[in-house]
């Protein structure tokens, strides 16, 4: 069954089609990676996902229930927790704090409880420093807890924004380019932490990703934006010799060279 | 969550933490020690000088607490939840009127209807958060200097409404008859060793001193509600809302009820100061709710350190004392320095003017952080190194991304770059 389903999905700014008719699934428990040329419409879709743009027309429907209309926090309630591409940590907050400013929508107390620090309230508050700890280290953060946000380096706030999103108890992680900007050590490391969490933690990941290497490495699906429109969407392998891809990347030429190359060698 | 308990967590600097807390326990107490004793001990040090120098200096230094109060309320809404609001003497002036229509006898319905300052306190305190609400629904949807501007309006129009509600209010002439129920520590004695007692003594026998404890405690509870609230899931929402807006809507926060909740708090606390204030006066007036005051409980908490609540009750200890004692006296010296030169005249009657301005100046040139900032804040400024701002690389504030890259098909390279701190946002 799938996790996340839109359809025929369109989002115009002004005069300009931004996202164009793309009908779009997640599966339960998968790594779906979302490509395309710069200025395709990649991080538009994102918006889309996350209530941040309500969209045009289509639908779009999370976990058996629309998703349209919906506010941001209502959509991070419901399962969808994100990072973003240019890193939005609370930058003078700890770690830590980060990781329970995450937890926020799965916490309840309010006011009078913060004030009372009722029994409920202190048991709370025990469980979300523990999970809190519990996220940093699964991310490898363990001894940066009490570290202000701006201070880590940018390879662990790339992470940090990873364990604050898990703070959500997400059900669809959207990561939008986690590798950027990273050493390919670094690169390695998440890579494994992506695959750590489909797995360990059974959450679907939907990435933006430019790194071809983690894209054909990790994705079970592939889909190729142009231009706002769905230009091709399957399997790694199947997409890696897609002469619609490679003519949307390296230019038509290129495409037309490559598919000669392939009539000779037959 | 079992694997969580039994797992053994490394607590980072838990124990630095640990003696940290230990010496600020200390000095909070020695502070409250001090403050306990500082009538009494004044009253001492100056006995031959009679009852009239403690006057002088308990009746400016109760208004200051009062102003220590209004400091702390502001803070809330402007150190941790980042919503500049530059209306904050507005809620001072509803806990006012609320507390004198309660008790005046001035009221038109004083003979069917009055309360004792105590049940009046808290629901002027409620009152002013009510009007929070109220006041604060409409501006949800701004931010920043918007904001900024919609509570000055509001700061402008409170006070005119009392001011033309003159059938109870009094209009222009404030609402008088406000009852307070001030009494001095020898009555309060009753029938004790202090009432027998023969000689006059400052302290026990003037009502500004019970003042100064009533105002001392509604403080400690204030502060005490203040740092509840910070240190909780509340909390945690009002800095990340003020650290990025669309970042702690993205983690689930709902920021229209986050800074309801916050504006309303914030009002609270003016509530309790007005309240006192009109009590301690007797009267409630609309010129004691003006712009100006606004600005000085602003420049209190900037002065002490946005964020902090020690460094924000300094801030405003200091300001509010020179504003009460320092300038007035000044203002004075000044114009009886040369009686007929016109211009020293002005110069000296706007000193107080001049004196705020220059502080302000020096200190956003100086000191950007305050006098005790947070460490947070410390920081957001300097940068831990003491190294200057850098500037903000990856998103403006009302970026909102995709618009971004829809504009600008060129990849950011800043955006890449692996020096720590790009992408982060500066405020």
């Amino acid at each position: 069954m799938a996790l996340l389903e839109a359809q025929d999905v369109s989002k115009n700014f002004g005069g300009v089609t931004a996202v164009s008719k793309v009908d779009f699934v997640i599966p339960e428990q998968s790594i779906v990676s979302l490509i395309g040329p710069n200025g395709a419409g990649k991080t538009t879709f994102f918006n889309l996902m996350t209530g941040i743009y309500s969209p045009t027309t289509g639908t779009v429907i999370f976990d058996g229930k629309p998703l349209v209309g919906l506010k941001m926090h209502e959509v991070t309630k419901r399962g969808i927790a994100r990072t973003f591409q240019n890193i939005r940590l609370f930058a003078n907050m700890t770690a830590l704090e980060n990781v329970q400013v995450g937890e926020h929508t799965r916490l309840h107390s309010g006011i009078l409880g913060a004030v009372f620090r009722t029994p409920a309230v202190k048991a709370e508050e025990k469980y979300a420093d523990l999970h809190g700890r519990e996220l940093l280290e699964y991310v490898g953060l363990h001894n940066k807890a009490d570290e202000f946000a701006k201070n880590l380096s940018y390879g662990d706030q790339r992470r940090l924004e990873i364990a604050r999103a898990l703070g959500t108890e997400p059900k669809l992680l959207l990561l939008d380019e986690p590798t950027a900007g990273m050493n390919p050590n670094e690169t390695a490391t998440l890579t494994n932490l992506i695959q750590r969490i489909r797995t360990e933690k059974k959450i679907s990941v939907l990435m933006i990703e430019h790194d071809m290497k983690v894209v054909m490495e990790i994705s079970d699906r592939v889909t190729v934006l142009n231009f706002g429109r769905k230009i091709a969407e399957g399997l790694p392998e199947d997409i890696k010799s897609n002469s619609e891809v490679i003519e949307a990347y390296l230019g038509k030429a290129y495409a037309e060279a490559v598919a000669k190359e392939k009539e000779k060698s037959k | 969550m079992a694997n969580v308990m039994t797992r053994p967590l490394k607590l980072g600097r838990a124990p630095v933490v640990g003696n940290r807390r230990r010496r600020n326990l200390f000095v909070l107490i020695g502070a409250f020690i001090v403050t306990l004793l500082l009538p009494p001990l004044g009253s001492l040090i100056l006995p031959g000088i009679g009852p009239t120098l403690y006057g002088d200096i308990i009746i400016p230094l109760d208004q200051t607490l009062v102003f220590v109060l209004l400091a702390l309320g502001l803070n809330v809404v402007v150190g941790y939840a980042g919503l500049l609001d530059l209306g904050y003497a507005a809620f001072f002036a509803i806990g006012a009127y609320t507390m004198g229509f309660l008790t005046s006898n001035q009221t038109p319905w004083y003979n069917s209807f009055h309360l004792d300052f105590w049940i009046a306190l808290p629901i002027s305190f409620i009152s002013a958060g009510i009007f929070g609400l109220l006041l604060g629904a409409p501006t949800l949807g701004l931010r920043g200097d918007y904001l900024a501007i919609v509570t000055l309006g509001f700061g402008e129009i409170v006070p005119t409404v009392f001011k033309n509600l003159t059938t109870i209010t009094g209009g222009n002439s404030g609402l008088g008859g406000i009852k307070s129920d001030a009494i001095t520590l020898r009555e309060l004695s009753g029938s004790g060793v202090l009432a027998s007692g023969g000689t006059r003594q400052a302290f026990l026998d003037d009502t500004w001193t019970w003042w100064y404890y009533v105002i001392i405690g509604v403080i400690i509870l204030s502060i005490f509600l203040i740092l509840r609230l910070v240190n909780s899931r509340v909390g945690r929402a009002w800095m990340a809302m003020r650290e990025d807006e669309i970042a702690a809507s993205a983690m689930g926060i709902n920021i229209v009820t986050t800074k309801l909740i916050a504006f309303s708090t914030g009002a609270s606390f003016a509530g309790f100061a007005g309240a006192i204030y009109a009590s301690t006066l007797g009267t409630a007036n609309p010129s004691q709710f003006l712009f100006a005051v606004s600005i000085l409980v602003l420049s209190m908490v900037i002065l002490g350190g946005m964020g902090n609540i020690w460094g924000v009750i300094f801030g405003a200890l200091v300001l509010g004392m020179s504003n009460s004692i320092l300038i007035p006296n000044l203002s004075r010296s000044l114009a009886n320095l040369a009686p007929n030169n016109a211009f020293l005249q002005n110069v000296a009657t706007s000193s107080g003017f001049m004196i705020f301005g220059l502080i302000l100046v020096t200190m956003m040139l100086v000191r950007p952080e305050g006098l005790f900032p947070s460490g947070r804040r410390k920081m957001e400024l300097r940068g831990e190194d003491g190294d200057d701002i850098q500037p903000f690389v990856a998103a403006s504030e009302n970026d909102i991304e995709g618009l971004d890259s829809m504009r600008s098909i060129n990849y950011n390279p800043s955006v890449t770059e692996g020096d720590g701190t790009t992408g982060l946002k500066k405020k």
